[in-house]
C-alpha cells in the first residue's frame, strides 16, 4: 500500500508476447530492493493462465520492510490497490480486459490516487492522455521511451525494456529502488554484462513525467461493465446462453487485445471472400455489395487478414492508438469514397489508388 | 412435477420372475423406457450388459445400446446422450469405475441425471471380484446421489426411483446405485415387475428444460470459467444435493402408492428395534447375516437390532440423527477402508459420527470394518460385533475411539 511499509506494482502486457518480460520486471524489482534489505514477492495473476496471444494479463511485485509487512500486503492475492503500474505495451492505456469475465478496465483502475502508471511508449503523454479513460483521481505518468517489446511463450527479446523499466521505476520510487541498487540486480541479472546498468540509467534519465489531473482523459472508450451472477441467478448445470448466428458475444469483446487493427480498402478489394473465411474471430461481415468490412469489437488485431488477403495493400494493419473508437468503416465509405481514401491514405500511410505515388510517410502496413 | 398417483396395481397385473440383482435392473432399464445406455465389461457390473442385451434380442426392449472401447468413453457416451435429452443408463465396478472417473466427476457438474449402478468389487490390486463399497464411495463428494440395494427387488425398485429423482429439475443430478457384487448382482430371488403403466405413472418423461442440447436452443455447455465463477456453480450443486432428500421423500411416498413397497422410511430399514438397546448400522446385503445375528441373540435376552442405512448420498442426516440417539450404543459396519482417517475407521462410521457430534444424546459408536473383498460375515463375526457393541454400552462414549478389523487373520 501506499504507507511507509510496503509497495505495490503491477505490470500490465500482452499475454504470451510479453509474459517473460513481465516476469523479468517483476523479479527484478524484488531483487533489487532486497539489495537495500526489503524482502518482497512476485507473482502473476493466476486467472490470466492459460494465456491468450495479446489478451491483457497482469504481473506483481510486492516489495515491504519486512516479511510481517509482506504478508499483510499480500493478504490480498490480487492487490485491488497498487502504488504504481507499468504498462509494457502503450495500446494497453486503451483499457484492459481479460479473457475472464471482467469488462473492460481503465488502465489506471487499481492505482491509488496520486500513484503511477508508467508507459512504455514512443508518444508524448498527451497522446498517452488523451487515450486513457477520464480519470476521477490524479496520478502521475511517466514515458519510459521505446517500443512495445513483443516476444513469444519461450523466446525472449532481450532489448533492454526490463532494465529501462527498472531505471524508470528507481526514479519514482527511490525509497524502495535507489538507482545504485537497480544497477547491481541489473548486473546481476545480465551476469555482470555493464550495457545493462546503463540502460537502467537510460530509464531513470529519460523517463518524462507529468501530472495528470482529475478529470483528464476521454469519455470515447466503450463501458464494458457486468454485474455478475449469483448462484440463484446463474443457469444451472454450466449452462451459458450461446450465441445465435449472427450475434457476437455481448460479454467478452477482446478488442483490448489489439495493438493494430486492420483497415480496408473498399476501392481494391476483388471481394475473393479470404478474409472472411481465415479471420479466426470470425470478425467480418458482409456488405451488401459482397465487401468484407470489419467488425472492430470483435477484432483481436491479429493481422491474419492483411497476410492472406491477395492484393497488396488492400487490407493494412494501422497502430490502435490511431484510433479512437470501434465504429465500422465502411459506411464512411459508402457515404463518400473520396473522403474514405484521404482517410483511409492519412492512417494507413500507403496509396488508396495503387496506381499514385506512395504518399510521403509510410506508417505501417502489411507487405 | 406432476404425477398421477393412483392406488394400487392389483397383483394380477404384476408378475414374478427369479432374477438377479442385475436381471432385475435390466427390467427396470425396460419399464424406465431407456433411450441409450452405454456398456463396457467388468465384473460384477457386466452381468446388468448380459440381462439388458438378452432384452434386447429377445424383443422385449428397445434402446440404443452402445458398447464403448473402455469406461471412460463409457460414461462420456452417456453423458452426452442425456445432454440431448435421452433418458439413460450406465454402470461399472471397482477400477472400471475408477477409469470412468474424470466423466463421473463432470457428469455431476454438469448435472446432467446419469442414472448407473455401481457393481461394488474390490479395487485391483490385488484382483479380486468381492463386494467392497469404495468404488462407490469415492464419488461421495462430487455430486453423486448413492442409494444401496439391499434385495434385487430393491435393485429394481431404486433404479426407478433413481430416474425420477435424478431427473427432477429441482434435483438434475446422476444417482449411482450401490449393489453388493456376488450378494446382490449374482444371487437369484423373486422379484415382482411391475406394469409399464404403473411405471409410467411413477415416473414423468424426461425433461431437461431449458438446458436442453438442441439447434434450436442455443447454449453453451460447460466453458472455461475462472475464480469468479467457479464458487456460484459449486453452490448449485451443493442446493441441488440439499433438494434430493425432499425430491427422495416425494418419490417415496409416491411409490409406496403406487406399487405398494419401500417401508416407512425412504432412508432408513429398521430391524428390531423398538426395544433395542444396540444396534448395528451398515448398507447392502450386510443386513442378511446381521438379522440371523439378532433373532439368534434376541432368544437369549440381547436387546440388539438393525439399521440400514439406504441412501448415503444425499446423507439424511436428520432421520439418522433421530433414529439412532434413541440407542444406548452403535456399532457401524463398514465394507470399506479409509486408510489413515480418524480413527482409522471406515467411510461410514466417521460420517455417523460426524452427524451425532453436536447431539444431545449421544450414544457410544464402534467402527468395524467387515466382510471385505467379498468375505462372508459369518456368525461368530456377528456375534463379535454385537458383544463389542454391546461393551461400549457398558463403557460410555470412550469405548467408541477404536475401530475393529473383524474376521481378519492375525
Ligand atoms: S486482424 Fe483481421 S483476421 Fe485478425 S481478428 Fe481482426 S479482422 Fe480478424
Ligand atoms: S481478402 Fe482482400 S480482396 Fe479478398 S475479400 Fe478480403 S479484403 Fe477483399
Amino acid at each position: 500500500m501506499a504507507d511507509e511499509k510496503s509497495i505495490s506494482v503491477e505490470v500490465v502486457y500482452r499475454g504470451i508476447f510479453q509474459k517473460t518480460l513481465a516476469q523479468r520486471i517483476c523479479r527484478s524489482i524484488v531483487l533489487a530492493s532486497r539489495k537495500k534489505g526489503h524482502t518482497g514477492t512476485a507473482f502473476s495473476r493466476y486467472g490470466d493462465s492459460p494465456e491468450r496471444n495479446g489478451v491483457p494479463a497482469k504481473q506483481f511485485a510486492i516489495v515491504a520492510v519486512d516479511e510481517i509487512e509482506l504478508e499483510a500486503s499480500m493478504a490480498k492475492y490480487e492487490p485491488a490497490v497498487v502504488d504504481i503500474s507499468v504498462a509494457v505495451d502503450d495500446t494497453l492505456v486503451k483499457g484492459v480486459e481479460s479473457w475472464a469475465w471482467y469488462g473492460r478496465q481503465p488502465i489506471w483502475k487499481p492505482i491509488r490516487e496520486g500513484g503511477t502508471l508508467l508507459v512504455t511508449s514512443e508518444k508524448t503523454p498527451g497522446e498517452i492522455v488523451a487515450q486513457s479513460d477520464r480519470t476521477p483521481k490524479p496520478y502521475t505518468l511517466g514515458i519510459v521511451p521505446g517500443g512495445a517489446s513483443f516476444a513469444g511463450l519461450w523466446v525472449y527479446k532481450d532489448d533492454h525494456t526490463d532494465y529501462r523499466v527498472l531505471g524508470a521505476l528507481a526514479k519514482v520510487a527511490p525509497r524502495w529502488l535507489p538507482l545504485e541498487a537497480a544497477k547491481q540486480a541489473a548486473l546481476d541479472l545480465a551476469k555482470g554484462d555493464r550495457s545493462a546498468a546503463a540502460s537502467v540509467q537510460y530509464g531513470y534519465d529519460a523517463t518524462v513525467l507529468r501530472q495528470v489531473g482529475a478529470g483528464e482523459g476521454t469519455d470515447g472508450h466503450e463501458k464494458l461493465q457486468f454485474t455478475k451472477p449469483g448462484w440463484t441467478t446463474m443457469r444451472p448445470g454450466i449452462v451459458v446462453d450461446a450465441r445465435k448466428p449472427g450475434q457476437r458475444n455481448p460479454q467478452y469483446k477482446k478488442y483490448t487485445a489489439r495493438t493494430q487493427r486492420p483497415v480496408v480498402n473498399f476501392d481494391t478489394c476483388i471481394k475473393c471472400t479470404m478474409c472472411w473465411l481465415d479471420c479466426p474471430d470470425e470478425c467480418f461481415e458482409v456488405t451488401p455489395e459482397g465487401h468484407y468490412e470489419v467488425v472492430y469489437e470483435a477484432c483481436i488485431g491479429c493481422g491474419i487478414c492483411a497476410q492472406v488477403c491477395p492484393v497488396k495493400d488492400c487490407i493494412v494493419m494501422v497502430d490502435e492508438l490511431k484510433f479512437a473508437d470501434n465504429r465500422d468503416r465502411w459506411q464512411d465509405w459508402k457515404k463518400d469514397r473520396g473522403a474514405y481514401n484521404t482517410w483511409f491514405e492519412k492512417v494507413s500511410g500507403v496509396p488508396a489508388d495503387p496506381k499514385a505515388a506512395a504518399p510521403a510517410s509510410a506508417a505501417g502496413g502489411d507487405d | 412435477m406432476v404425477v398421477d398417483v393412483k392406488t394400487r396395481e392389483t397383483s394380477e397385473v404384476e408378475t414374478e420372475q427369479l432374477a438377479t440383482g442385475c436381471e432385475a435392473i435390466a427390467e427396470a432399464i425396460r419399464l424406465a423406457d431407456v433411450d441409450v445406455m452405454a456398456a463396457y465389461p467388468i465384473r460384477p457390473y457386466d452381468g446388468v450388459m448380459q440381462a439388458a442385451a438378452k432384452l434386447i434380442a429377445n424383443g422385449k426392449m428397445d434402446v440404443e445400446y452402445i458398447v464403448a472401447d473402455g469406461e471412460h468413453s463409457q460414461f462420456e457416451i452417456v453423458k452426452h446422450a442425456c445432454a440431448v435429452g435421452s433418458r439413460v443408463f450406465v454402470g461399472s465396478s471397482g477400477v472400471g469405475w475408477f477409469y470412468a472417473f474424470e466423466a463421473i466427476a463432470v457428469t455431476a457438474g454438469l448435472r446432467l441425471p446419469v442414472v448407473a449402478i455401481c457393481g461394488n468389487r474390490a479395487l485391483d490390486d490385488p484382483g479380486a471380484f468381492g463386494t467392497e463399497h469404495n468404488d462407490s464411495l469415492a464419488v461421495r463428494d462430487l455430486g453423486w446421489l448413492l442409494p444401496w440395494a439391499e434385495t434385487a427387488q430393491e435393485a429394481l425398485d431404486l433404479a426407478l426411483m433413481a430416474w425420477r429423482v435424478g431427473e427432477d429439475r429441482r434435483v438434475s443430478l446422476p444417482v449411482a446405485i450401490g449393489l453388493d457384487g456376488a450378494f446382490l448382482t449374482h444371487s437369484q430371488h423373486i422379484v415382482k415387475i411391475p406394469t409399464q403403466a404403473a411405471v409410467q405413472r411413477f415416473l414423468p418423461k424426461f425433461d431437461l428444460g431449458d438446458r436442453l442440447l438442441h439447434p434450436d436452443n442455443p447454449i453453451t455447455i460447460a466453458p472455461q470459467v475462472d475464480q469468479d465463477w467457479l464458487m456460484e456453480i459449486r453452490r448449485q450443486n451443493d442446493h441441488a444435493m440439499r433438494q434430493a432428500l425432499g425430491v427422495i421423500r416425494e418419490a417415496h411416498a409416491d411409490f409406496k402408492t403406487i406399487f405398494g413397497r419401500g417401508g416407512d422410511s425412504p432412508f432408513l430399514d429398521e430391524f428390531m428395534t423398538e426395544d433395542a438397546e444396540v444396534v448395528v448400522i451398515g448398507q447392502g446385503t450386510l443386513s442378511l447375516p446381521m438379522k440371523v445375528a439378532i433373532r439368534r441373540l434376541r432368544k437369549e435376552g440381547h436387546k440388539v437390532g438393525l439399521v440400514r442405512l439406504k441412501w448415503f448420498r444425499p446423507f439424511p442426516t436428520e432421520e439418522v440423527v433421530r433414529s439412532l440417539g434413541r440407542f444406548k450404543a452403535i456399532g457401524v459396519v463398514d465394507r470399506d477402508y479409509s486408510f489413515g482417517s480418524p480413527f482409522y475407521g471406515g467411510v461410514l462410521y466417521n460420517e455417523i459420527r460426524s452427524a451425532l457430534y453436536s447431539q444431545a444424546s449421544r450414544p457410544a459408536i464402534v467402527g468395524f470394518i467387515a466382510g471385505l473383498g467379498g468375505r462372508e460375515i459369518e456368525q461368530p463375526m456377528a456375534t463379535e460385533i454385537f458383544e463389542k457393541t454391546e461393551a461400549a454400552a457398558r463403557t460410555g462414549l470412550p469405548a467408541g475411539d477404536v475401530c475393529h478389523w473383524i474376521g481378519v487373520r492375525e
